[in-house]
């Protein structure tokens, strides 16, 4: 048997991964789920939402970060529910005080609540002021590729643009698109946002993308754990294969055993 | 004084730092992020930043997000 394929490792400012799969933790039925889904999906890298504490609350009440620990995963807070780029910086420092200086961030600036489409004016601003202020910014984004050139350019860490609407588990609805902007990336680009099912991530990958983000397509599958499981294997199972090239797609059939010694000859 | 907190008005008696409303609210020693007036107050100086009237002061924790 030939050795075991070694893919190098994901690179994220400075950091690197071996998994090529980041996984949300929303939408979950409870944290036990939240965190057995994750130890499915074997990802390192896991997104979080900041958000007003509960006053009031029990104080034994459990905490996202007491079962998704900082010190084994590489967290990743997000600034969903943004609409400005004041908001999402804000989030952003909120998160580094709430992660003792933490600077590795989801920066997402949306449009509007019904498409949850991405503000790339304000994402623009956001990035622009989040990079002056020392944080590696992880960027949301549509998927035109001059806007993701730019948001590289400006510099952002990595580009992660749109395969469809955020939870619609449309998958990827332009390829054309997402080919362009991983062609010319010389940061990381990711997939986030669309991916419905283990084969959208499959596809992600072969695209050539260096990962993909997942949540809605996990936590809302009828067994979370099990997607999680299928997406890491999607992702491995692309990933090797864009590695390994696809087979030219042709016209006319071509027989796979050969035409001479048939019995019929 | 009163204080808006998370959004809420919030009616405070005297000399309260930021420390003292984390205690008082059962927070002390959870994961938590202090914004007072839309600057973030370290950790390290709850202790001594006193709040004033009217002053607006978010307390946030990690949720479950994509």
């Amino acid at each position: 048997m030939s050795e075991l394929f070694q893919d190098r490792p994901l690179n994220v400012a400075g950091r690197q991964f071996t998994s090529r799969l980041l996984v949300g933790t929303g939408k979950y039925k409870d944290f036990d789920e939240t965190a057995r889904a994750v130890e499915a999906s074997g990802a390192e890298i896991v997104t979080f939402a900041v958000r007003r504490t509960n006053l009031g609350q029990d104080e034994s009440e459990p905490n996202l970060l007491d079962v998704i620990s900082p010190e084994r995963y590489t967290l990743l807070p997000n600034t969903a529910g943004c609409y400005t780029a004041k908001d999402a910086v804000r989030t952003c420092k909120l998160a580094r005080e709430l992660l003792d200086g933490h600077k590795l961030v989801k920066l997402e600036v949306l449009g509007d609540t019904d498409t949850l489409y991405p503000n790339v004016v304000e994402t623009l601003k956001a990035a622009d002021e989040l990079i002056r202020d020392g944080f590696d910014v992880m960027v949301y984004t549509s998927d035109d590729p001059i806007i993701a050139k730019e948001l590289e350019k400006r510099g952002c860490c990595a580009v992660m643009p749109l395969g469809s609407l955020i939870g619609s588990g449309h998958g990827l609805q332009n390829p054309y698109n997402l080919r362009l902007i991983v062609e010319q990336a010389e940061v990381p680009v990711l997939v986030d946002a669309g991916i419905g099912t283990a084969s959208d991530a499959a596809m992600a990958m072969e695209l050539g993308y260096d990962a993909v983000l997942v949540n809605s397509a996990i936590a809302h599958a009828r067994q979370p754990v099990l997607m999680a499981q299928a997406m890491r294997k999607a992702v491995e199972a692309g990933r090797e294969a864009f590695l390994a090239g696809r087979m030219p797609r042709r016209q006319s059939a071509e027989p796979s055993s050969p035409f001479a010694g048939r019995i019929n000859g | 004084m009163q204080i808006q907190l998370n959004g809420e008005m919030t009616a405070l008696d005297g000399d309260v730092t930021i420390h003292d409303l984390i205690e008082s609210l059962g927070l002390a020693g959870r994961r938590i992020a202090v914004e007072v007036n839309e600057e973030i107050v370290p950790r390290s100086q709850h202790g001594d930043t006193r709040l004033a009237d009217g002053d607006c002061v978010e307390i946030v924790h990690a949720i479950g997000g994509g």
